[in-house]
């Protein structure tokens, strides 16, 4: 067993780091401050095709590995939060399905201009109903001649309204079962922007990752091609939860990324704050929270590294990404927390990035799956 | 068309200059980058690929782990690494280094040689007008702009105040300055196929028309006494001059004292 990344994963994390920290750090408050979605950074991504890290060079990707997409996210949250899911939301949770299940058509009409850094790419499933218990989701697709006909709304989507593509998971039947009880059936669908029809609602105001565009999609009547469905009929719910499972790690990387952000800041900000006549750095009690909070941070690391070289080398892996994103979720809360305490009045400025890192790793206990849902993941695979 | 761009391994000076007992550079104790000169001399030759399709090959010496930076090159575009590295190259100053490279670019055919200006370790410029020396090709040196014109190259050359326009006909040797450009960023799939690249490496016997008396530390005209940091400055003193014929007596009066005047 070797824990040494290899010298190509070495360096890619360099081209990562050195891109966060000349492109995205400079511009991380103001994305914050002013809810501005950072589309200038986006396209220097895309030109260098941080949107298809992990997909096949023959569908228009870098043709890396998922380590190599996760150090991606991992670097660029470490100054940027908002920067971070935006990569991977785009990548894991609507290229990958794409890349899993999609056609030889759908993939060259979706996924190469998604790798390509052409098209950017967002995906739907919670709706105001329908969040922990996805089983709730209401929007309906039926067939009617060559295409299917979206009705309901998804809310909370990242992404929204600057993505052009959108994977969703609407209803396709509802199933009566031997004893009588109704069970719905779910199917995956590619959905453009721009069909008529498909409308955004409200963008919505967040704790943080303030610059992520956070919007509400409206299908009414929204016709699309018969072809758009993805993957089999009535497997919809199968592969929004596998392709969460993937979306997980993604996250857990973020988590990891703000983790570490924020502990690099308290070290550098705890060596120069002198108190009672000595840097803060000189207290025990400042040694001794840093030392705890680089061993939270190095064993979310492994977590989440293991979830994706998991992800790279087996069909299943939910229960290693859920252990990432759970613990590097709670890594992050917990570090951030601390890392603003540390700094103490000026932690709680908006001009020292810790105050917004906190408030950016909260929604990583949230979004693709709340840690509780991680919990009944692990537990559930304990228990079978 | 085919360029060859010649690149040096670097320590990263932002972190600091860290230096042995015996005052000479301690490599192993700091991080490398590609000099940044090199860089923006490569960023060039790729921009010239982009609009041409030339072919962009780039040679380095040192010691095996300087094939890093031909990776890192090949990862931003270029086409093929070299690295000559052999144990009786070691120790070369500017004369043995240029000696070496130009030994090892007659082997390959080329239209142009790139080179940064200078090393932002040893700092003497002086590797790439020795190299056109040796294969006595025209050099046009501190290049601020570089254009491709037929058969010829069109570069402006940086001088204090101004600039000079100068056409040479190519085969040719430019040394690159960092200000010439801002290179680009490697790719991640060209991280991978760079690492999956084959990189030529040459040793000694693979070295065209050299003599062993012009190689490593024994055919080095100059040898180092001692490398030091940039002598830190004092803090400087703060005056206010009420009139400024008090200010100008005050700096006279100063100059004088330290003789400087």
């Amino acid at each position: 067993m070797d824990f040494t990344l290899s010298k190509k994963h070495e360096m890619a994390r360099q081209l990562f780091k050195e891109f966060a920290e000349n492109e995205v750090k400079p511009l991380a408050q103001e994305v914050d401050e002013t809810e501005h979605f950072p589309e200038e950074t986006v396209a220097k991504m895309q030109k260098l095709g941080f949107m298809g890290i992990p997909v096949p060079k023959e569908y228009g990707g870098q043709g890396c590995d998922p380590l190599t997409y996760i150090m991606c996210v991992e670097e660029l949250s470490k100054v940027c939060g908002t920067t971070g899911v935006i990569v991977s939301a785009h990548t894991s949770l609507c290229a990958d399905p794409i890349l899993t299940y999609g056609t030889e058509e759908q993939k060259q009409k979706y996924l190469v201009p998604l790798a390509k850094g052409e098209k950017l790419g967002a995906f739907g499933l919670t709706e105001p109903g329908a969040g922990t218990d996805a089983q709730g989701v209401q929007t309906k697709a039926v067939l009617d001649g060559d295409e299917w006909v979206l009705n309901g709304s998804k809310c909370f989507i990242t992404n929204g309204s600057y993505a052009d593509y959108y994977i969703i998971i609407a209803i396709t039947s509802v199933d009566t079962d031997a004893r009588g009880r109704k069970k719905k059936k779910f199917s995956a669908f590619i959905v453009e922007k721009g069909t008529p029809g498909f409308t955004f609602g409200t963008k919505e105001k967040k704790m943080g990752i303030r610059g992520s565009a956070t919007y509400e999609l409206i299908f009414q009547d929204c016709r699309i091609p018969k072809e758009n469905l993805l993957g089999p009929m009535g497997k919809g719910f199968a592969i929004a939860m596998h392709t969460l499972d993937g979306g997980r790690i993604g996250i857990a990387a973020q988590a990891l990324g703000i983790a570490e952000g924020a502990l690099d800041a308290t070290i550098a900000y705890v060596k120069e704050r002198k108190q009672f006549g000595r840097a803060i750095a000189a207290q025990q009690n400042t040694q001794f929270q840093l030392a705890n909070m680089a061993t939270q941070v190095e064993a979310a690391k492994l977590l989440v590294y293991k979830a994706a070289m998991a992800k790279a080398t087996q069909r299943v892996y939910s229960v290693e990404a859920a252990k990432a994103k759970l613990f590097a979720a709670e890594t992050a809360m917990d570090v951030t927390t601390k890392c603003v305490q540390l700094l103490g009045g000026y932690g709680y400025i908006r001009e020292y990035d810790v105050e917004r890192m906190m408030r950016d790793a909260k929604i990583t206990e949230i979004y693709e799956g709340t840690s509780e849902v991680q919990r009944m993941v692990i537990s559930g695979n304990l228990l079978k | 068309m085919k360029i060859v761009v010649c690149v040096k391994q670097v320590p990263d000076t932002k972190g600091g200059v860290k230096f042995k007992p015996d005052g000479t550079l301690d490599r192993a104790a700091m991080l490398t980058i590609m000099n940044p000169d090199d860089k923006a001399g490569l960023e060039a030759a790729l921009r010239i690929k982009d609009e041409t399709g030339a072919e962009v090959t780039v040679v380095t010496m040192g010691l095996p782990k300087a094939e890093e930076v031909l990776r890192e090159a090949m990862a931003m575009g270029a086409d093929k690494g070299i690295l000559v590295t052999d144990r009786v190259l070691g120790g070369a100053d500017t004369w043995a280094t240029s000696t070496t490279i130009a030994g090892a670019l007659r082997n390959i055919d080329y239209d142009l040689i790139i080179t940064g200006r200078q090393a932002i370790d040893g700092d003497t410029a002086q590797v790439g007008p020795q190299i056109a020396e040796h294969l006595d090709l025209p050099l046009i040196s501190y290049a601020q702009d570089i254009k491709v014109e037929g058969d010829s190259v069109i570069v402006q050359r940086q001088y204090d105040d101004r600039y000079h326009v100068l056409k040479a006909k190519m085969p040719c040797v430019i040394t690159a300055l960092s200000e010439l450009n801002e290179p680009r960023y490697m790719t991640p799939g060209g991280i991978f196929d760079a690492y999956d690249a084959e990189i030529t490496t040459w040793g000694r016997k693979d070295l065209k028309d050299v003599d062993d008396s012009n190689l490593g530390l024994a055919g080095s005209p100059t040898q180092i006494a001692k490398a030091s940091d940039k002598v830190r400055k004092g803090k400087g003193v703060m005056m206010t001059a009420e009139t400024a014929e008090e200010g100008v007596e005050y700096i006279m009066d100063k100059l004088l004292t330290k003789h400087v005047i």
